[in-house]
């Protein structure tokens, strides 16, 4: 009963009825389609995309999770999903991030983005009432709140140095837009309407039962003429009296009387309010609304770039290539561990690798918990990173961007499958060496080690030389020494301990044979039995 | 409103930052017994004598400001003990109306406060006229300005005009609120409006559309009456906020009379208790801080005769020009009992009371400082010479030039090589601070040194002893000596 006399029949003014009107699309010349691709239609791929197998054996889960903190109504894990395979592709998202690493521009999105944000609130607030004359206010709120969001970012990308592609081309975009005869309409419009509710002011009447709303006709205030009459006891206490009350947005059924009887003192108010609403009910462009989407990918990651730069953890613009004959990265680390140990203030540690033609497979060898595994996840990270046209922890790297991205990580056993640990793993294998090319990654770990060492030697031996033969780069990370020289294709590398107590662990992985001889050094040195120190004891 | 019986020009807060070395000095100055004389049991008393001692005024004007305050309140006891039991009434008219719950709505809390602003306003009307009816015969500029404030401020139109509103607020006739739109159409910003008395002229002419709608909640509808009164509730919010400070802003001006009185009060019971042992008292001669002044006579030491059943031994100091006074000689001459009645006295002084004394004269200081031996630190000796230069340490990082320091056998607690040596710089390094030292020492090594210096700046006194061995318990002039006549002590007990 107690609706709005206009509008109650009418829908609701952002509520997604049929539309009754397509967008002004005459009043926008020009198009923009993607902040995050380059190819036309890229965009709407990749939303079809889900999470990779390897998503949790290279604890990338973590990571997005960790960038996603915040972020959830952007939905940004299909960008997370969709690795490019370009050079072009990759290009066109580091000259945006580039310009997104200068705080200004950095500065003017994220208040675009905060603008955006809050207009969301505002039409999930229009959804959620039930009155028309309060849905009304807040649709109204929420466009004003967008055409300043848009106008404000139109003039400072103007304003601001950006030289990528992206940005540049939504600006003209923008600049377009904002010049519009629809766009200029809206603002103006959005405007008046608040002008208008704003002059509205109104008195009540309360006696007992009756309510008497009328127009404000400048009745003196009360409280003013009290606070006279006692200024002359007036002290410091900072005390006060007033009960607070919330806000609530809702409105009870005594406010939406009051509020209908105000619409009809004020009809030339009210009536405009009612027409303006339904006219501009599809003012949101989907061009907007997506970058504003989009964006938040590379805001996302830069935030968590900026996070762990600040503990001392370098990043990096990889030069990426569709073919490579070097790849390396110095200093480069585990993007998921660095943020759990920076959580808990520990030391990360930096790592290097390089491969030189002919090289192609590191294989990984050395004591156990010395950060193998987190080698091979670093390794692959990078690779993934880095074909998502993002930044890759460390000071420098050369990267390809493989056609696809393979790991096999150790499982828990089966059940389900009936086969046992080493049946399971080598079908696994398996499936991966039928569909890796010479342009993937593979990322292996562990594997074979349920099984004695003559049999792991022999599967793990057959197992390399398959994948020599196919030739994809790759970390493989064993307790098989002898898989480290298998070719002049692989690469031996080693984690290594503390000298002087072999039972701590540097997490360092340097590039040396697979002899074991650092474990047995290390000892020897803290027993004073290495070469030099017997030179030196031993009485000649 | 101001009370300004403490100051001339500002009020008095009981509740200031005390000075950091409080506790030393009530502690070597026994200052609880000087409080709990004042406060004659009466907590309240207690807490304004305690700070107002303790925060002393370095003006003499405001010194001799306060001290005519004083003497009126010894000439009018009597009205001026009625005008604290009007501010007591005052305050305590919150007791009389309904407690407040802390949910209370601004109705209720409006209600309560117009109850209490009620009973105040009749008190002020009695302050008033006590007021009128005495104003004449007190002669501070303190109370006339008191009196003159409180006939001027709270005339009949004025307290009439209140007496209206706090009728008026009762909205008999209804509440007129208005109010404007903000978020989501909202109504909001409400306020308390005086309606406007509409004449005839401006009846509008029939046919216009009219400027106001009426509707009525059903008798049924609860909610809707819960909603009106919230609507209400949120009207009167700031009124009730406004009525609500000025009876706390009401009953903080009584709380003011009370606490400014309550230090006179004190001091009356004070009075009353030396009185009654007929130690004489005086109003001190305050002087400018810069001269070393110090001239007493029948000076005693407060808080002994307050513990004491006979009446104590008054000293004459003349001490004018000297910034260091050292005081050797006998054991239970009393030299401790003089150091401590330098100190009360100058404290007493510079919170404007009487003192212990037939007369004195004494420039104000910016801080008083004791540096006592502590009877109870009988530790190890190692411990307790660190104690002492810890303390010293304290003192050293508070105290500034015109400063009072009195030292009682300061750094005795050492062997008799490190202790004068320790003293002697601290001592040689404070005097050149503008600072004046009393000195109390055993150290006859101490004593003797600055005495060798002839300076004329230092006055050496020593309790004084009988050929045979009695004590006078009166400090005279005299230069150190190489014993205390602890031989006196060894003899009485052994005999």
């Amino acid at each position: 009963m107690a609706r709005s006399l206009r509008s109650d029949t009418e829908p609701s003014p952002a509520g997604g009825v049929a539309k009754q009107r397509a967008p002004a699309e005459d009043v926008r010349s020009g198009s923009f389609e993607s902040i995050l691709f380059d190819k036309p239609g890229a965009s709407a791929e990749a939303m079809r995309l889900g999470e990779p197998d390897f998503f949790g054996d290279l604890n990338l889960d973590q990571v997005l999770e960790s960038m996603m903190a915040g972020r959830s109504e952007y939905d940004l894990g299909p960008f997370f999903y969709a690795p490019l395979h370009e050079v072009e592709s990759v290009t066109y998202r580091h000259e945006v991030l580039r310009d997104l690493e200068k705080s200004d521009v950095r500065e003017s999105i994220q208040a675009f983005a905060r603008r955006m944000r809050q207009m969301r609130e505002h039409l999930a607030q229009v959804e959620r009432l039930r009155y028309a004359l309060q849905k009304q206010a807040w649709f109204l709120d929420a466009v004003t709140i967008y055409c300043e969001a848009v106008r404000l970012l139109s003039e400072e990308l103007v304003r601001l140095d950006v030289v990528s592609r992206g940005l540049n081309e939504f600006r003209d975009y923008l600049t377009n837009y904002t010049a519009s005869d629809g766009f200029g309409s809206l603002a103006v419009e959005t405007e008046a309407s608040r002008e208008l509710l704003a002059s509205v002011q109104y008195t009540m009447r309360i006696r007992a039962d009756r309510v008497t709303v009328s127009r404000y006709e400048g009745e003196a205030d009360y409280s003013a003429e009290l606070e006279e009459t006692f200024a002359k006891f007036e002290q410091q206490t900072p005390k006060s009296y007033l009960v607070n009350y919330s806000e609530d947005p809702e409105m009870n059924h005594i406010e939406t009387r009051i509020l209908e009887l105000v619409a009809r003192l004020y009809p030339d108010v009210f009536g405009p309010l009612d027409e303006y609403c339904t006219r501009h009910r599809d003012y949101l462009d989907e061009a907007i609304d997506r970058f504003d989407r989009e964006v938040q990918f590379y805001l996302a990651y830069l935030e968590l770039v900026e996070k762990l730069s600040e503990s001392g953890l370098p990043f990096c613009y990889p030069q990426v290539s569709a073919h490579s004959t070097r790849t390396f990265a110095d200093e480069a680390f585990d993007l998921a561990l660095a943020i759990k140990l920076i959580g808990e203030r520990s030391e990360v540690v930096c790592n290097d690798f390089y491969l030189e033609e002919p090289e192609r497979v590191i294989v990984v060898t050395g004591p156990n918990n010395g950060g193998k595994t987190t080698f091979a996840r670093m390794f692959g990270q990078l690779h993934y990173l880095a074909s998502l046209g993002l930044l890759v922890p460390g000071t420098g790297a050369q990267l390809v961007l493989p056609d696809r991205l393979f790991t096999h990580f150790e499982k828990e056993e089966n059940i389900a499958t009936l086969r046992g640990k080493l049946e399971d793993e080598l079908v696994r294998v398996h499936e991966i060496l039928g569909e890796a090319t010479g342009e993937s990654v593979i990322v292996m770990n562990e594997t074979f080690s349920s099984t004695t060492l003559q049999d792991a030697l022999f599967v793990g031996t057959e197992v390399m030389k398959r994948i020599l033969a196919l030739n994809p780069l790759g970390v493989y990370v064993t307790f098989v020494d002898e898989l480290a020289s298998l070719s002049e294709s692989t690469v031996s590398m080693v984690s290594t301990v503390v000298p002087e107590n072999p039972a701590e662990r540097t997490f360092k992985i340097v590039r040396k044979p697979a002899d074991g001889l650092a474990y047995a050094w290390a000892i020897a040195e803290k027993y004073g039995l290495t070469y030099e120190r017997l030179i030196e004891r031993v009485v000649s | 409103m101001k009370v300004l019986l403490m100051y001339p020009d500002r009020d008095f807060d009981p509740k200031s930052e005390l000075p950091a070395n409080e506790i030393a000095l009530t502690q070597d100055l026994e200052l609880e017994t000087l409080w709990d004389a004042m406060a004659d049991g009466d907590p309240f008393l207690y807490g304004i004598a305690r700070p107002a001692v303790l925060l002393g005024l370095t003006d003499p004007d405001e010194i001799v400001y306060r001290q005519r305050v004083l003497t009126d309140c010894l000439e009018h006891e009597e009205v001026v003990r009625q005008m604290y039991a009007l501010a007591i009434e005052a305050i305590q008219s919150e007791r009389k109306v309904n407690w407040l719950m802390s949910s209370a709505s601004p109705d209720r809390i409006l209600y309560r406060s117009v109850e209490i602003l009620k009973l105040q306003v009749a008190v002020l009307r009695r302050l008033r006229q006590l007021a009128e009816e005495t104003a004449g015969s007190f002669q501070s500029d303190g109370f006339t300005r008191f009196f003159a404030m409180l006939q001027q401020e709270l005339d009949d139109d004025y307290l009439q005009t209140v007496e209206r509103h706090l009728q008026a607020l009762s909205f008999r006739r209804g509440v007129l609120i208005s109010a404007a739109l903000a978020k989501g159409n909202k109504g909001s910003g409400y306020v308390v409006r005086t309606p406007r008395r509409r004449r005839w002229t401006e009846q509008l002419p029939l046919g216009k559309r009219p400027a106001s709608f009426t509707f009525q909640i059903p008798p049924r509808d609860d909610r809707g009456f819960l909603a009106l009164a919230n609507i209400r509730n949120r009207g009167i919010n700031p009124v009730s906020n406004s009525i609500a400070r000025s009876a706390e802003h009401v009953k903080s001006f009584f709380d003011m009379v009370r606490s400014e009185l309550a230090f006179y009060l004190g001091c009356l019971n004070l009075h009353e208790r030396l009185d009654e042992k007929a130690e004489p008292t005086c109003l001190p001669i305050p002087l400018p801080v810069g001269r070393s002044v110090i001239d007493a006579r029948g000076l005693y030491d407060v808080c002994l005769a307050l513990h004491v059943d006979e009446r104590v031994v008054g000293n004459e100091l003349g001490a004018d020009d000297k910034s260091l006074v050292l005081i050797t000689g006998a054991n239970q001459g009393g030299k401790s009992t003089l150091l401590r009645g330098v100190g009360v006295a100058q404290l007493m002084m510079q919170s404007g009371m009487f003192i212990g004394a037939e007369a004195f004269r004494a420039n104000v200081c910016e801080g008083i400082f004791t540096h006592f031996k502590r009877e109870e630190d009988t530790s190890m000796e190692r411990g307790k010479l660190d104690e002492e230069l810890s303390r010293m340490s304290d003192i050293a990082e508070a105290i500034a030039p015109n400063c009072l320091l009195l030292c009682n056998e300061s750094f005795a607690s050492t062997n008799e090589r490190e202790g004068p040596e320790i003293a002697r710089q601290v001592v040689r390094a404070l005097l050149e601070k503008g600072i004046k030292i009393f000195f109390v020492t055993h150290m006859f090594d101490l004593a003797s040194g600055f005495h060798a210096q002839g300076l004329r700046t230092a006055l050496f006194l020593r309790a004084e002893r009988k050929p045979d061995g009695t004590r006078t318990f009166r400090i005279t002039e005299g230069e150190p000596l190489s014993t205390s006549f602890g031989g006196d002590s060894y003899r009485r007990i052994f005999g």
